[in-house]
């Protein structure tokens, strides 16, 4: 018990909940506000009142969830250094230069250009004002590429020289740490997941005023594109998670054991893949499995008979080489993870292939349950993007910093048990009940529809009190 | 060049534009209740601040991250230190940040009243927070030999801290005021001049003897001046919101603030986190920074972004300059949801 409040264990808990909670608004700022600069975009080109109509509906969902994002994400870039002091000490010549970079080129970005979206529309002429939506996209991106460099130094350290004197990481190389293969590999990779994200709300909210018969004139051309982009994302997502496997295999063999449950070196058809396995839930015992021979052969090295390092051997390894301890991460967690990522977007990706073959050449399915699908499917890919951030970090473990820091000696040795339990009590109920209000006004607003008629005053296309937004 | 020293500078001037910035828009949310007679009146004072809150926010975000890449020791030590104090920070950031987005979503005025409520709150915690944790900085605290903080929250609560503390508080709410009086019209623009001038006095008393007590304490020449010339430049703010010259007064004090905390940082040099308990044990400029390589990678993206940020930032102060009349919020009952 008294383990379990420990600051030690209370910190990753923290870290994890908030983090995870931070990440739910996340994707869908990526994804939306791409989104709506293409509408605008379109009505741009087009002066066509349903992109103007569209632009301001998804907008609108957009800024509610932007709020959210931006004021969890100042609790992660405190935590570091509140609840990880050893960590930061350790890491920070290293890993604060990309979150600097980030505030500077990226949040700057962002936050200023979101505010001239808002109020500008009748202050700016019409190309800048689509400009600033698509600096804000930009901006959301950009942010997404540095706080993934940073992450990836604690997957896989390069650019760097240990200081054994002052016994910590010192940045040798910037260009090695921004060019880091699994960023590189992990940044395309979040970012079009994210657009999975985007394009399963367009379809929910699109296919709930569909199913009501209402809308039609905006909500058909919404569904659709929601549905092309996520077979789109969709594929590329593929694409990008075999390169990141890739990257993961050489950096960390380790993870790719864990999320295969693999014990014992393999190679060829032995290295298969098990798509669904029942067993104990340790992957010791296996009851029933159906597997794909080679295919872990070839999502880890891209050959049929290659070698896949199995727990025990990588186990004994890393025992000579960082002394005795345990260096397998939790495998139940990262067995699963690993499998819900890719089932639930690919899950998603099928729903919007049968989707738009449902709704070809204008079609409208009379049942309700196609469009109740259609709806519900909205989590699936956030959840898919969800537990595949729990592999990665899980998987790392017991490392903060791969092959040279430990998530136990990272940890501030000045806070307590109470402090964090204070924390994580405090963080617990104010996130809760935002998620209940975040939730109803994006509902709410999303039910409401477009304003059949925007108040086309002048040829700015600002909402009717665009003035005074608050 | 000592880039460790240069990068004292930028972390106190983007701890500056924090200030400066963040501070009247804490001191606009503070003034809710004193100045927002009505639903329209609070409308209008929110939407002066409603396009640069949060570019204004973020200046806290690269301070921060700033800190952390080129003083990782300081980070790491005053992050874990006041650590329930910043818990207090953020709870209070997260609550008004998500205020000003949502209270306008309904229109039943409970919903509003919680919102501002939240806004007023969460706007006084950071303001009072802040000056307490830097005066606390400048005192310096307890540190062991590895740098850690050894005290608890209560002694971070001390006289000279609160008075501190109230300091930011009375100047943020000041500064505020006047920013309303610069940005809207009628009724609402007399009544915060008048304010101005009943809150500009306790200000210059509290922030004048806080001054004065830091250097007394702590002071070096080049501190005393700067807390000379705040004081100032305080007065003057106040003369010319006396004199209903609004810009002027505004202007005055950001310069205010900006020479006030610059004349922290003065004293607190070379140190940037004495150890009350055994000078050995401080966290200085040499010690905390990191290393040359880094400050100088830092040093080339700031010379080339910052200037950059400061002018589209310059440029979005510059679009939103007109003032925000009450003629401007639609009434309550035709209020669509924007
Ligand atoms: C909609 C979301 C989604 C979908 C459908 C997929 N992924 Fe993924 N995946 C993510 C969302 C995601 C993610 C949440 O965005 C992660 C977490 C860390 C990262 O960079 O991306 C991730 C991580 C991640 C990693 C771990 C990287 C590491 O720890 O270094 C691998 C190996 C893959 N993915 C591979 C795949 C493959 C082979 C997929 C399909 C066949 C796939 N992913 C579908
Ligand atoms: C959205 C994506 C992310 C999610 C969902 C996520 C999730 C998690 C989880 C669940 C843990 C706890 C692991 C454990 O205790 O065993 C954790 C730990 C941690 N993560 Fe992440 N993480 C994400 C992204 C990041 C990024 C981008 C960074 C760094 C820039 C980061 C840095 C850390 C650190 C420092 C810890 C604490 C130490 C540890 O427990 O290993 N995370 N994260
Ligand atoms: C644990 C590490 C993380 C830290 C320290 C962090 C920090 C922050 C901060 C401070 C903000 C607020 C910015 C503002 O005020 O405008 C923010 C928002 C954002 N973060 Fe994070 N974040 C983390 C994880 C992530 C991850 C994993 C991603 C993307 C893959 C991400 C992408 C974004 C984006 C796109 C925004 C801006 C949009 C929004 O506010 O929703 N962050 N983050």
């Amino acid at each position: 018990m008294n383990d379990l409040l420990s600051p030690l264990v209370l910190s990753q808990w923290q870290f994890g909940l908030t983090t995870i909670y931070h990440f739910l608004f996340v994707p869908i700022t990526i994804g939306m506000a791409t989104t709506t600069a293409v509408f605008q975009t379109a009505w741009v080109r087009t002066s066509k009142a349903k992109y103007l109509q569209l632009t301001h509906f998804f907008g609108k969902l957009f800024l509610i969830n932007f709020a959210m994002g931006v004021v969890t994400g100042i609790v992660q870039e405190f935590q570091f250094g509140m609840n990880w002091s050893t960590y930061s000490r350790f890491v920070g010549d290293v890993f604060g230069a990309p979150l600097a970079l980030e505030g500077l080129l990226a949040f700057f970005l962002e936050a200023t250009f979101i505010g001239l979206w808002i109020f500008g529309w009748d202050k700016l002429p019409r190309g800048l004002h689509l400009a600033t939506i698509w600096l804000t996209a930009a901006g959301t991106i950009l942010s997404a590429y540095f706080i993934i460099a940073a992450n990836a130094f604690m997957q896989h350290p390069v650019g760097f020289e240990l200081n054994k004197v002052r016994g910590r990481a010192e940045l040798t190389d910037i260009w090695a740490v921004l060019s880091n293969k699994v960023a590189l590999a992990a940044f395309p990779h979040t970012i079009v997941a994210s657009f999975m994200v985007s394009a399963a709300l367009v379809i929910c909210v699109a296919a709930w005023h569909l199913a009501r018969n209402q809308h039609l004139d905006t909500m058909r051309p919404a569904i659709k594109f929601g549905m092309w982009t996520m077979i789109g994302a969709g594929i590329l997502t593929v694409l990008t998670g075999d390169q990141l496997g890739l990257a993961m295999v050489s950096t960390q063999p380790m993870k790719m054991a864990a999320a295969e449950a693999l014990y014992k070196t393999s190679s060829g058809a032995d290295a298969s893949f098990s798509i669904f396995t029942l067993g104990t839930p340790d992957g010791v015992n296996e009851l029933f499995s159906i597997r794909i021979p080679y295919l872990l052969s070839f999502l880890s090295t891209h050959t049929l008979n290659g070698t896949v390092e199995g727990i025990n051997d990588l186990q004994a390894e890393y025992t000579s080489l960082y002394g005795p301890g345990n260096y397998a991460p939790v495998i139940w967690v990262t067995y699963w993870a690993f499998r819900w990522m890719i089932g639930l977007g690919l899950l998603s990706v099928i729903i919007s292939i049968v989707g738009l073959w449902l709704i070809r050449g204008g079609r409208m399915p009379k049942q309700r349950w196609v469009w109740r699908v259609a709806v519900w499917a909205f989590p699936l890919p956030l959840a898919a993007m969800i537990v595949g951030w729990i592999f990665t970090e899980m998987g790392r473990q017991p490392w903060i910093v791969f092959s040279l820091l430990k998530t136990k000696d990272g940890v501030s040795p000045n806070i307590t048990g109470l402090d964090v339990l204070i924390s994580i009590v405090a963080f617990t109920l104010i996130y809760g009940a935002l998620a209940v209000v975040e939730f109803r006004l994006i509902k709410r607003a999303a039910q409401k529809g477009p304003d059949d008629v925007v108040p086309l005053d002048d040829t700015s296309g600002r909402p009717s009190d665009a003035v005074t937004v608050y | 060049m000592d880039l460790s020293l240069l990068w004292f500078g930028i972390v106190g001037f983007l701890f500056i534009g924090y200030f400066v910035l963040d501070g009247f828009d804490f001191g606009v949310g503070m003034a809710l209740p004193f100045l927002g007679r009505d639903e329209i009146d609070r409308r209008v004072m929110i939407n002066t601040i409603g396009p640069i809150w949060d570019l204004n926010e973020t200046w806290l975000i690269v301070a921060g991250a700033s800190l952390f890449a080129a003083f990782p020791e300081w980070y790491a030590t005053l992050f874990s230190g006041f650590y329930l104090a910043l818990l207090l920070i953020l709870l209070a950031l997260i609550a008004r940040g998500v205020s000003f987005e949502y209270r306008h979503h309904r229109p039943e005025s409970r919903w509003k009243s919680w919102f501002d409520g939240m806004i007023v709150v969460g706007s006084a915690v950071p303001a009072l927070l802040w000056g307490v944790a830097f005066a606390n900085i400048v005192q310096g605290v307890a540190l062991d030999s590895n740098h850690n903080y050894t005290g608890t929250l209560f002694d971070l609560l001390n006289p000279y801290a609160l008075l501190g503390g109230l300091t930011t508080l009375l100047l943020f709410f000041t500064h505020g005021v006047v920013f309303v009086s610069l940005r809207t019209d009628g009724d609402l623009r007399l009544r915060s001049q008048r304010l101005a001038v009943r809150s500009g006095i306790a200000t210059i008393v509290v922030a004048a003897s806080f001054l004065l007590w830091t250097n007394l304490a702590h002071g070096k020449p080049l501190s005393w001046i700067l807390a000379g010339a705040a004081a100032v430049l305080l007065i003057g703010s106040f003369i010319a919101n006396f004199r209903a010259k609004e810009r002027g007064a505004f202007t005055l004090m950001a310069v205010t603030i900006a020479v006030a905390v610059l004349s922290l940082f003065a004293a607190l040099y070379p140190n940037v986190m004495p150890a009350s308990n055994d000078p050995a044990n401080s966290l200085t400029i040499a010690n905390a920074s990191s290393t040359p390589y880094t400050l100088t990678v830092m040093s080339w993206t700031t010379l080339i972004f910052l200037p950059l940020v400061l002018v589209y930032q310059g440029w979005t102060y510059w679009v939103f300059r007109k003032r925000v009349t009450r003629a401007s919020i639609p009434q309550p009952t035709s209020t669509t949801a924007s």
